[in-house]
């Protein structure tokens, strides 16, 4: 009863938390130019774009968006804070400033620069030009990148599943000290810790070590499934669709086994033994390689391309009702769609899942490599 | 490729770092250790338990077993003592039995040896008895010779009757 007044009381403050902000970013967005048809997404290289678009990150919080009665976009949302290091040094200011521009036409003149954004990057101008100039294949000609620290929606999204984990974890360890058994949320978070320990980090790393690599697996294996979960959810966040992000968790886990790693791990990597002589130069830059590149690169690759994807496979069947409708009708491709949807939908709920469990259980396998101490013969 | 490279954002891959190694220090400090520490204190406690309670049975099984041992001991016991005791309560009445005849034997013989004695006693009083009254009759009867020969016989007749009824 008291959990569940807590909750209500909870969503209660988020939501109008919410409302309020978008409500302000609904004033200050008001004179937005809309595009020459509104805005709307009908056709199929639109849509592309469009799924192109939300795979991409976004320098700004945008709920939904649509065009008003006098055919004036709005857009519902709130601007986040764009943080560049340009030729001058840091450069900060709100992305409402582009008026949700992504073509590069909008130019912000801030500490003396002109930026502008080009498919969700920013772009400084060079010298003295006034307009972005772009050549055939659409490449930006007077400007370069800069880069780009910006509270993007992607870090919004790190920065709250990373909330939400700090807030049910340390929750569940207060627990602990007044109560063995843990009641509430916690009663759901301890037996996902134990799996986490027991079907993953123990059985792959061995039972000697595996308690030293217990933080970074738990917060990795959450915070990659928290993050997949919350790009399912209408907010429309593609964090783990980031490659940035998913290179970032993978160089991490490479750092970890690397240095971590045993002399019976170094001796058999770099001079195996048992092999001709002649063959071990060759072996150990195989192994090297192995551990260096391939191992990271495919658990990075496997995340982004599985939850990339995923995004993509649902907006896909999202859109079938637009792309659909001059073949089958209205009814029947909006039904088409949703059931279609619906369907993926709930297998990337697994997969979600999946992806945490796979990503965390090749990590703690490559680290189980990495410090495994072998009997010798 | 190179939509790939182009995608990959090194500011977010910053961020991403510094959050995360953030994210992995607080939450390893204030979540996963303390949580960590209290499950492998909960189950080494459910060990410890169910191994005290394995023992505490065995125990039990200990005590029954000695239990039964010492009550039939005890069983053993009582009936060893019963069977002395029964023994002992037959060899006693043996031996009052013997006893009481030796001592009957004894009184009887007693009995018969004083019965004989004032046997000879009674006897020779009788005879003395016999020898006065003989005197006092004969001297009667030598008195009352001189006076009546009739009344002689019937005063011998008379005595007579007399020792005959004594």
């Amino acid at each position: 009863m008291n959990i569940a007044q807590k909750t209500t009381k909870f969503l209660t403050i988020a939501v109008i938390a919410l409302f309020t902000t978008v409500n302000f970013a609904l004033n200050s967005n008001e004179n937005n130019q809309g595009k020459e048809d509104g805005g709307q997404v009908n056709t199929k290289t639109e849509i592309s774009a469009y799924i192109k678009h939300h795979l991409a990150d976004s320098h700004d919080f945008s709920l939904f968006s649509y065009t008003s009665s006098e055919g004036e976009r709005k857009h519902f949302g709130f601007p986040l804070p764009v943080i560049v290091w340009t030729s001058k040094g840091l450069v900060t200011f709100m992305s409402s400033a582009f008026h949700h521009n992504d073509d590069g036409h909008v130019i912000v003149e801030k500490g003396g620069l002109k930026f502008a954004k080009i498919h969700s990057k920013i772009y400084e101008l060079d010298g003295n030009a006034t307009n972005v100039a772009f050549d055939e294949t659409h490449h930006a000609t007077n400007a370069h990148k800069v880069l780009d620290f910006s509270i993007t929606k992607s870090v919004v999204g790190i920065l709250f599943a990373g909330l939400l984990i700090f807030l049910g974890f340390s929750k569940l360890a207060r627990q602990y000290k007044a109560r063995s058994i843990p009641k509430g949320l916690g009663r759901l978070l301890e037996p996902l810790v134990i799996y986490v320990r027991d079907e993953i980090a123990r059985p792959n790393i061995g039972e000697k070590k595996y308690k030293k690599f217990m933080s970074f697996l738990l917060t990795v294996f959450f915070f990659i499934w928290i993050l997949n979960l919350l790009g399912l959810t209408p907010l429309g966040f593609n964090v783990t669709g980031q490659i940035a992000v998913t290179a970032c968790l993978a160089i991490i886990t490479m750092v970890i086994y690397i240095t971590n790693g045993s002399k019976d791990f170094w001796a058999h990597t770099l001079w195996m033994p048992g092999v001709p002589v002649i063959l071990r130069p060759i072996l150990a830059v195989i192994e090297l390689v192995g551990f260096i590149v391939i191992k990271p690169f495919s658990l990075l690759v496997r995340l982004f391309a599985n939850i990339t994807a995923g995004h993509f496979v649902v907006m896909s069947l999202i859109a079938l009702m637009v792309t659909m409708k001059e073949a089958f009708g209205p009814v029947a491709s909006t039904g088409m769609s949703l059931v279609l949807s619906l369907f993926i939908s709930v297998i990337e709920i697994l997969v979600a899942f999946l992806q945490a469990f796979i990503f965390t259980m090749l990590s703690s396998l490559f680290i189980g490599m990495a410090v495994e101490e072998h009997e010798h013969h | 490729m190179e939509t790939l490279l182009n995608d990959f954002s090194p500011g977010l891959f910053f961020m991403q770092l510094i959050i995360l190694v953030i994210l992995i220090v607080l939450l390893g400090k204030f979540a996963w250790k303390p949580i960590l520490a209290s499950l492998e204190e909960r189950e080494t406690g459910i060990e410890d338990a169910l191994k005290s309670a394995e023992n505490a049975r065995k125990e039990m099984q200990n005590l029954t077993a000695d239990n039964e041992r010492l009550a039939k001991e005890a069983r053993a016991e009582r009936e060893a003592m019963m069977k002395e005791a029964r023994e002992i309560r037959d060899n006693m009445i043996a031996e009052a039995k013997e006893d009481a005849k030796e001592v009957t034997a004894n009184l009887i013989e007693k009995a018969q040896a004083s019965i004989a004695q004032e046997k000879q006693a009674a006897l020779a009083e009788i005879k003395k008895n016999v020898a006065d009254l003989s005197i006092g009759i004969a001297e009667s009867v030598i008195k009352k010779e001189l006076s009546n020969k009739k009344d002689q016989l019937d005063l011998v007749e008379g005595i007579l009757k007399d020792v005959t009824l004594n």
